[in-house]
């Protein structure tokens, strides 16, 4: 029974990884909630399913290969977010809203 | 700027909604809930009791041979997936062993039902009853099972007791999902390597002898007019998708003739496969050791 075994081994090692988006009933947005492994995207979709949303966490899901993902490196973190550190004014709230403008 | 007007700025940003927790689950309900537990009026209270006993035997035994299969799957992912099948099944036998005992009105609740009857009390079919000897054989026997309930249940949901049919309804939605589980694996392995088509066709061989049986007529549901269904109308909706995955899966139906009835009986009039007795043995053995024990 050596050689099914040492095949399982190769095609295990062979599933890519998944990171998995969720949305709640009430969330606006999808929200990364961990990674898993699946032999295609179909896959990754049922296992995110059984994975993450066993306690009623979730209406709509999203698997991205981990591969396709491009991201930033923790050795460009001070010149890619230190900048923005010290301007708090860049966010719009130091501004008097009129009574009348909506949805603010 | 002042620092005073930095920090509101920042509390103005962090401040907490009503929403905080939303990536937690929320809004569970109870299937069950406000309705109207006493058997109808024309429904036969005793064939009632004897219908939901013996769906219920169903899903209490297949899931037990689904729990024994955790800790054994090839991923962990694929584990947990199982895990969640066998538990929606648990969960299925409690409402219909507990809606057996209402219907029956002798005092027995789901436990004693579940784990103080001998082997012939049991009423499941003989589908459910044996290990699978691989994982091709635990995805051909829960696309058999799991589409066999769905084209049941999808009738029940019409069922004159409606607690029959809030049961049925809630299974639907749970069903669904594990066949189309099953029916996935087995598209994938069928039409897979050489060797996973080989093993698939075999499980394919093992499980289909039992088929047959779902479909036999069952002198409990007759009784039931309105409030059962009958086995053999499942046929058709139950062929056409194991058609479909099997086309899909390039592999063949067997022909193997069904395992026979013993004096005319099987699974639904208590006559069982040996393996039955290997599964309540485990199954029963805390619960019989210490009878009503509780924690």
């Amino acid at each position: 029974m050596a050689e099914p075994r040492d095949e399982k081994a190769e095609v295990r090692s062979g599933w890519p990884l998944y990171e998995v988006f969720l949305r709640g009933k009430r969330g606006l947005n999808h929200v990364h909630v961990g990674s898993l492994h699946a032999a295609d995207a179909q896959m990754a979709l049922h296992h995110a399913r059984d994975l993450y949303t066993r306690r009623n966490e979730g209406v709509s899901i999203w698997v991205v290969a981990a591969r396709d993902i491009t991201a930033s490196s923790p050795d460009e973190k001070d010149p890619f977010f230190a900048p923005s550190g010290d301007k708090v004014y860049r966010h719009p709230t130091f501004y008097d809203i009129p009574e009348d403008v909506p949805h603010m | 700027m002042t620092n005073d007007d930095d920090f509101a700025a920042y509390q103005f940003l962090a401040q907490e909604t009503e929403d905080h927790r939303w990536a937690f689950g929320t809004g569970f309900s109870d299937p069950l809930e406000g309705i109207d537990t006493s058997v109808p009026a024309g429904v036969d209270a005793a064939a009632l009791a004897a219908y939901c006993l013996a769906l219920g035997d169903d899903a209490l035994i297949y899931s037990h041979r689904l729990q024994q299969w955790v800790t054994r799957m090839p991923e962990l992912e694929e584990e947990t997936a199982l895990a969640n099948i066998a538990l929606d099944l648990l969960g299925q036998a409690r409402l219909l062993l507990s809606r057996a005992g209402q219907a029956e009105g002798a005092g027995r609740d789901e436990d004693r039902l579940a784990f103080f009857r001998t082997e012939g009390e049991f009423r499941n079919v003989r589908l459910v009853e044996a290990a699978d000897a691989d994982f091709a054989e635990l995805a051909g026997r829960l696309l058999v099972f799991s589409a066999w309930r769905l084209a049941l249940f999808g009738e029940l949901t019409g069922s004159a007791d409606p607690v029959l049919a809030a049961i049925a309804g809630k299974g639907v939605k749970e069903l669904t999902y594990h066949r189309d589980y099953a029916a996935q694996w087995v598209i994938r392995l069928g039409d897979g390597t050489e060797l996973s088509h080989a093993r698939m066709q075999a499980a394919l061989a093992v499980i289909w002898p039992l088929f047959d049986e779902l479909f036999r007529a069952d002198a409990v549901a007759a009784r039931l007019p309105g409030a059962a269904a009958d086995p053999a109308g499942l046929r058709a909706e139950v062929d056409g998708v194991l058609d479909a995955v099997l086309g899909a899966a390039t592999l063949d139906r067997p022909e193997g003739a069904p395992m026979a009835p013993v004096a005319g009986q099987t699974g639904r009039q208590g006559v069982h496969t040996e393996a039955l007795g290997y599964v309540l043995a485990e199954l029963q053995s805390v619960a019989r050791a210490y009878p009503d024990a509780t924690w």
